[in-house]
């Protein structure tokens, strides 16, 4: 029961750490604070599930189609609605501010879109549910499939931050938006950039996880906060805090749900948040800030 | 000198990072003088007055003000111990009109004053920066030196025993550089003990009594202003070797 | 010297605001039931809106946790409505608000805003799954029933009553120390730790005095439903609109809110009963036009176009502002 319940935490941890390396880009790079993220991750699962039951098209397969769409869209979001707060800002808490005001109410349009559509019921469709033995214990072989695909996914986008001329580009605007300006980097473009990558690894993350949970339409609000809380503690802008971040919040949660009680895996979630913000706000690996 | 020391900082220590802003600074300020605190653009000064005012808590060291420890203290606790300050760039409270922006330093100081007693003070002491007839102004639509003005009027307003003074002399055209100059040396024959990080020679060789010099965070010279300004290693410091 | 315009610029507004309350005491008796149920809903989103913008407005920390302390005095009507006189459960829900508020609040406000506004967004989900898990696990039964003997009326009437204490608290804080501290820590929280204020504690205070408003609406309101659970009592659109009627309204003044509260009010009323289903739709499409087109609500317009005094700066909506230390 302990392995079973130790993978499942770091098959859930590394959706929650791939989410958030999504997140930490919005807000790291393009300073929006994006309170509708976890809508786009249900917005994905959502998608999958009707490309599997009504066009026979299974995730692995949508994933290819859903990446280039939900860059497509988080592009259009930035530049349609992001853009004119951006111009507007004086500065950067009031561009906070008014991303997440605006953001909030994207939420809820969101939100209300899919109930109109889906309902409020929980869904969830068959696609590689035969069990696969891993050291004793009985995993699905969908979650196999969806943390072998979040492991290959992060480690590419870590290297494209890294090893590339726009990842250098992305990671310069994030530490200081006027120098980066200065040696000819275009904020603007970088900032929707990265923007839309953030919001296609929320596609990602919502696809895989499809795969292996029930969703609904409700649950975007508990991704945007698990995905904050790892960006949190992980610290804002760094990639890898955000996987071990999402590890630790991942298997807390699994071992909680398995040992106590699935109703409280918030309530972990508040927990740790709680422990970070009294002990090291700064997240687990950043530095405190001059 | 002979008068008793009213600020005493010794072995402060800080790092951002990998960086070592402050580097074992230690020196003393008596009472009623002023120091000037110098030093390249970049040596620690203004985290020195961070680490001194509480804006930042130090690694290590002491800060001692009239007997009384307050290392570490959170700033507002540091204010009502006695020390003011002003800001390397100005920072008034804009939406707020000039009587209110004296106020806010009155309001919450020991002794606090508040209505009609502290709207008298507050016209009082806009009278003796100079600024009298902007009672009602915003503060965020004053000149440039007025705002300054503005600026140590708040930190007056405080009573403070230890007033900290970080570059307000910078940026100021040559007369208003005189007005500035008359106005900390009446402060100083009132009795106040000043820290200014200053550039400018003038205002240093004309206010200051005592000088610290520091350079990538370490004290290297502290004398008096000819004696410092002398000194072949602060020379080093602001123009490089072939000058000393 | 000027005690006397003191006393008259006190006096005047409070007496003209006894009338005005005295005068909408005797609604009850003209209007029927139908625009008493809408007068409740103005009323008590007229506190709601009126107490989040006592603390969001100056220090521009963005609450989205109004539903929180709303249900937890829904609750405590709930679990001890019956057990005590109705006015002893309304002290214990301003005291269970307040206590949940200082952990908040301590918890969260001596750090840059977007923490607490982090916080807040989950709070709700984290107060909803841990009554449901203690209503399940312990009490076995998810909702409860509240039958009290209170009248449409009498509801009406105790929200005015907190209405009015909250305006003459809000007006009397924006002539306190307190309140000043409050404006000077929006304007700059730097200067004002500088200028000797605790920044952490007024804030928590200042969080502490909204919440136990919003607190005590939810415990007023609760009979009004006879039966709850926690969907029902915590629901984040309460939030929502709460947030959407003090930025319409315009969150920097005592009245501004109101100013929201009364159309919007009207709006949703329109909305539920002709678009059930798309309400959250037209809910975020009226808030996205409200933060793009008027940024400074309705009184920023009218102080921006015409208004006496017009400030310097027309008020913006509030913003978090970043740690500097």
């Amino acid at each position: 029961m302990l392995s079973y319940a130790v993978f499942s935490g770091i098959t859930l941890g590394g959706m929650y750490a791939l989410v958030a390396m999504g997140l930490t880009l919005q807000y790291g790079v393009s300073r929006i604070m994006n309170l509708a993220y976890g809508e786009l991750v249900v917005v994905a699962s959502f998608a999958a599930f009707v490309l599997m039951t009504s066009a026979g098209i299974n995730p692995v397969i949508g994933l290819l189609i859903l990446i280039p769409a939900s860059f497509a869209l988080n592009w259009a979001i930035y530049r349609i609605l992001l853009k004119p707060l951006v111009a507007r800002a004086k500065n950067r808490g009031m561009l906070e501010v008014d991303s997440i005001l605006a953001t909030f109410g994207l939420l809820f349009i969101v939100q209300g879109v899919l109930l109109v559509w889906f309902g409020g019921n929980y869904y969830s469709y068959d696609f590689m549910n035969s069990a696969v033995n891993v050291f004793g214990a009985a995993i699905a072989a969908n979650r196999l499939v969806a943390l072998g695909f979040a492991v290959v996914i992060g480690l590419g986008f870590y290297l494209i931050l890294t090893r590339t001329r726009i990842g250098t580009a992305l990671r310069a605007v994030a530490v200081d938006p006027q120098s980066a300006r200065l040696v000819a980097i275009d904020v603007n473009f970088a900032a929707c950039f990265a923007f839309a990558l953030g919001g296609a690894m929320a596609a990602i993350g919502g696809v895989l996880v499809s795969m292996f949970l029930t969703f609904s339409t409700s649950m975007g609000v508990v991704f945007t906060m698990k995905a904050l809380i790892v960006v949190i503690m992980g610290g804002v802008g760094n990639i890898l805090g955000a996987l071990v971040a999402g590890l630790i919040l991942g298997i807390a949660e699994a071992l909680v749900a398995t040992y106590i009680d699935p109703g409280l895996t918030i309530a972990v979630t508040y927990v740790i948040f709680l422990l970070v913000l009294l002990i090291k706000p700064s997240g687990l690996f950043g530095r405190a800030t001059s | 000198m002979s008068a008793e020391i009213l600020l005493s900082v010794s072995g402060l220590h800080k790092a951002f990072g990998g960086l070592i802003a402050v580097n074992q600074m230690q020196f003393d300020v008596h009472k009623g003088e002023i120091l000037g605190l110098l030093g390249p653009n970049g040596s620690g000064k203004t985290t020195v007055m961070n680490l001194i005012s509480g804006a930042l808590p130090p690694n290590e060291g002491k800060v001692v003000l009239a007997g009384r420890d307050i290392t570490s203290l959170p700033a507002h606790t540091i204010s009502h111990a006695g020390i003011a300050r002003t800001f390397q760039l100005v920072r008034i409270l804009p939406d707020l009109d000039c009587i209110e922006n004296i106020e806010a330093g009155l309001a919450f100081r020991p002794g606090p004053l508040w209505g009609d007693a502290a709207k008298l003070a507050a016209r009082a002491l806009l009278d003796r920066i100079g600024l009298a007839d902007h009672a009602h102004t915003p503060a965020g639509d004053l000149t440039y030196i007025d705002q300054k003005r503005l600026e140590l009027g708040r930190a007056l307003a405080l009573q403070p025993k230890l007033l900290l003074l970080d570059e307000w002399l910078a940026g100021l055209n040559p007369s208003e550089l005189q007005e500035g100059i008359a106005l900390v040396r009446k402060l100083k024959s009132e009795g106040l003990t000043i820290i200014m990080v200053e550039h400018v020679m003038d205002a240093i060789r004309s206010l200051c009594d005592r000088c610290v010099v520091m350079n990538t965070g370490t004290k290297i010279a502290d004398g008096t202003p000819e004696t410092v300004l002398a000194d072949p290693e602060v020379i080093r410091a602001y123009l490089g070797d072939a000058h000393a | 010297m000027n005690i006397v315009t003191f006393k008259s610029d006190f006096i005047k507004p409070v007496i003209l605001g006894a009338i005005i309350f005295a005068a909408l005491a005797f609604l009850p008796s003209l209007v029927d039931s139908y625009y008493m149920s809408l007068a409740i809903s103005i009323t008590s989103f007229a506190i709601l809106a009126t107490a989040w913008a006592m603390f969001s407005g100056p220090t521009r920390y963005i609450s989205l946790a109004t539903v929180v302390f709303f249900g937890i005095g829904a609750y405590t009507v709930a679990v001890l409505g019956e057990i005590l006189p109705f006015p002893v459960v309304l002290i214990c829900a301003a005291l269970a608000g307040t206590v949940l508020a200082l952990l908040v609040g301590f918890s969260t406000l001596r750090l840059a805003g977007v923490y607490f506004v982090i916080f807040t967004f989950g709070l709700t989900e984290l107060v909803r799954q841990v009554v449901s898990w203690y209503e399940v696990n312990v009490t076995r039964e998810l909702g409860r029933y509240i039958f009290l003997d209170i009248t449409q009326d009498d509801i009406y009437w105790q929200l005015l009553t907190l209405l009015a204490v909250l305006l003459l608290t809000g007006f009397i804080l924006g002539r306190s120390r307190l309140g000043f501290a409050l404006r000077i820590i929006g304007e700059d929280e730097t200067v004002a730790k500088h200028c000797g204020i605790n920044v952490t504690r007024v804030k928590v205070a200042l969080f502490v005095l909204s919440a136990v408003f919003m607190t005590l609406t939810g415990a007023i309101m609760a009979p009004r439903w006879t039966y709850i659970d926690p969907v029902i009592a915590f629901n984040p659109m309460l939030s929502f609109q709460v947030v959407i009627m003090a930025l319409l309204g315009g969150p920097r003044r005592l009245l501004g809110p109101i100013l929201g509260v009364i159309p919007l009010t009207l709006l949703f009323e329109v909305l539920t009963a002709n678009f059930p289903n798309h309400f959250s739709i037209m809910l975020g499409v009226t808030f996205m036009v409200i933060v793009y087109l008027l940024p400074g609500g309705v009184i920023g317009l009218y102080e921006k176009y015409g208004g006496p005094n017009k400030p310097s700066h027309p008020n913006g909506p509030p913003t978090t502002k970043e740690k500097t230390a």
